[in-house]
């Protein structure tokens, strides 16, 4: 089962909600942060120095011997990759390719092969004895978001979990795209302010679109009538939890404290969470 | 000996355009004869990323031999520094005045890209 955490923009408090749903849930979930642009759950979690892996792409290696300048891969290419530089023949941008592979296989010559570029790094560790990390951190400057958030999904579990909670990339774009695609339920976090409801409805339409089911955690919550309330009341979207508005809160987690910390009683929220998810998870699967 | 001038306009009088991937055409002047024939950029205007490289390529498959540009980013440059293609730079003007100034040789080569890449 995997949850993902999102929400459509930053500053919502969702990897603050993620870090606490893994945290109360440690006996059966593990954490991956799929926001490889800016991965900052470790920073929450802190723990040992992880185990460091290379996350490996192929992007197209000329054979200039074999390369008559057709140009048919230049054609092919919808990221301008490639380019036919006149007599000094093909060249290849790694920084614009999305290893699509595409090129490699209509070179009517064969003059393409894979080669290998580093996209990224996976960094796992394992916190307190019981809490899987996995965090996906992209290179500088590649492309590649997607590439190196499957391939931290994907990463084989060190502990025998039940959950995997996905800590999402913001936006709607590809890199949101590929961390949803993997999900099983996904945790929509927003804040009850316009911006927060605009956000909220795109990255609903996003999942719509992939037709996964969804939920709403309310976070700094102004109470059953907030305005993210009676929007999820509106559309009939199931509101999983709400996280009160308070200063202590907000101070406590500004002083890198969790929402464990911040709140009473809130680990116990958070189990119920994961079992409503797993409850109805359970019958769309039997039903 | 052709060479390309990325421009706004369509003849001698028009202006250079500033920047080199997004412009809407190339005047291809052949300077023996001070003729020329009009590129368009077509959609590499709006292309999403590698307009440089692109247009880069237009202008290769001219057979235009200098491109004089104000600015050409690290991209484009590559593609031209491979093909052997010098970029003098040069400000914006009216083609006429540079072309004038091109048969001076008081246009430089770029010894590399001026404007920072960027993956838009
Ligand atoms: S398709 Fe193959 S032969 Fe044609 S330009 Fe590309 S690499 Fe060269
Ligand atoms: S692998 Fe795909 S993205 Fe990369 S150069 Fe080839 S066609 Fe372009």
């Amino acid at each position: 089962m995997k949850i993902a955490v999102a929400s459509g923009k930053g500053g919502t408090g969702k990897t603050t909600f993620s870090v606490a749903l893994v945290l109360a849930n440690r006996d059966r979930a593990r954490i991956v942060d799929c926001d490889v642009e800016e991965p900052n759950a470790h920073l929450f979690l802190g723990g040992p120095e992880p185990v460091v892996e290379t996350v490996r792409a192929s992007i197209p290696v000329v054979d200039g011997d074999l390369c008559t300048a057709c140009g048919a891969c230049v054609d092919f290419c919808q990221y301008n990759a490639l380019a036919l530089a006149g007599s000094g023949g093909l060249l290849v941008f790694p920084e614009l390719c999305h290893d699509c592979g595409g090129c490699i296989r209509i070179c009517p010559n064969n003059a393409l092969t894979e080669g290998p570029v580093s996209r990224g790094t996976i960094e796992t560790k394992i916190i307190g004895g019981d809490l899987e990390l996995v965090t996906g951190r992209l290179e500088v400057g590649s492309p590649s978001a997607p590439t190196v958030i499957r391939a931290a999904i994907a990463r084989a579990p060190l502990l025998e979990r039940e959950t995997t909670i996905l800590d999402a990339p913001p936006g709607t774009a590809c890199s949101f795209a590929a961390c949803m695609l993997a999900a099983d339920h996904c945790l929509l976090v927003t804040d009850p302010t316009p911006f927060g409801l605009h956000d909220l409805a795109l990255a609903i339409e996003a999942i719509r679109e992939m037709s996964k089911p969804f939920s709403v955690v309310i976070n700094r919550s102004l109470g059953p009538d907030d305005l993210a309330s009676v929007f999820c009341r509106d559309q009939g979207y199931a509101v999983a939890m709400r996280i009160a508005e308070s200063r202590e809160i907000a101070q406590a987690c500004s002083q890198g404290k969790t929402l464990l910390d911040a709140i009473p009683g809130i680990g116990q929220d958070l189990r119920d969470l994961l079992d409503a998810i797993l409850e109805t998870r359970a019958t769309e699967v039997s039903g | 000996m052709k060479i390309a001038f990325p421009v706004a306009g369509s003849d001698l009088s028009a202006v250079l355009d500033a920047r080199f991937g997004r412009a809407q055409r190339f005047l291809i002047v052949d300077s023996d004869n001070d003729t020329f024939e009009l590129l368009e950029n077509g959609s590499n205007v709006d292309a999403s990323q590698g307009a440089g490289i692109q247009s880069a390529q237009l202008v290769i498959a001219s057979g235009a031999k200098a491109l004089v540009s104000s600015h050409c980013g690290p991209k484009a440059f590559k593609v031209f520094q491979v093909a052997g293609i010098p970029v003098l730079q040069a400000p914006v003007a009216s083609i006429a005045q540079l072309l004038a100034k091109f048969k001076a040789g008081e246009l430089e080569a770029m010894t590399g890209p001026d404007n920072a890449g960027h993956m838009g």
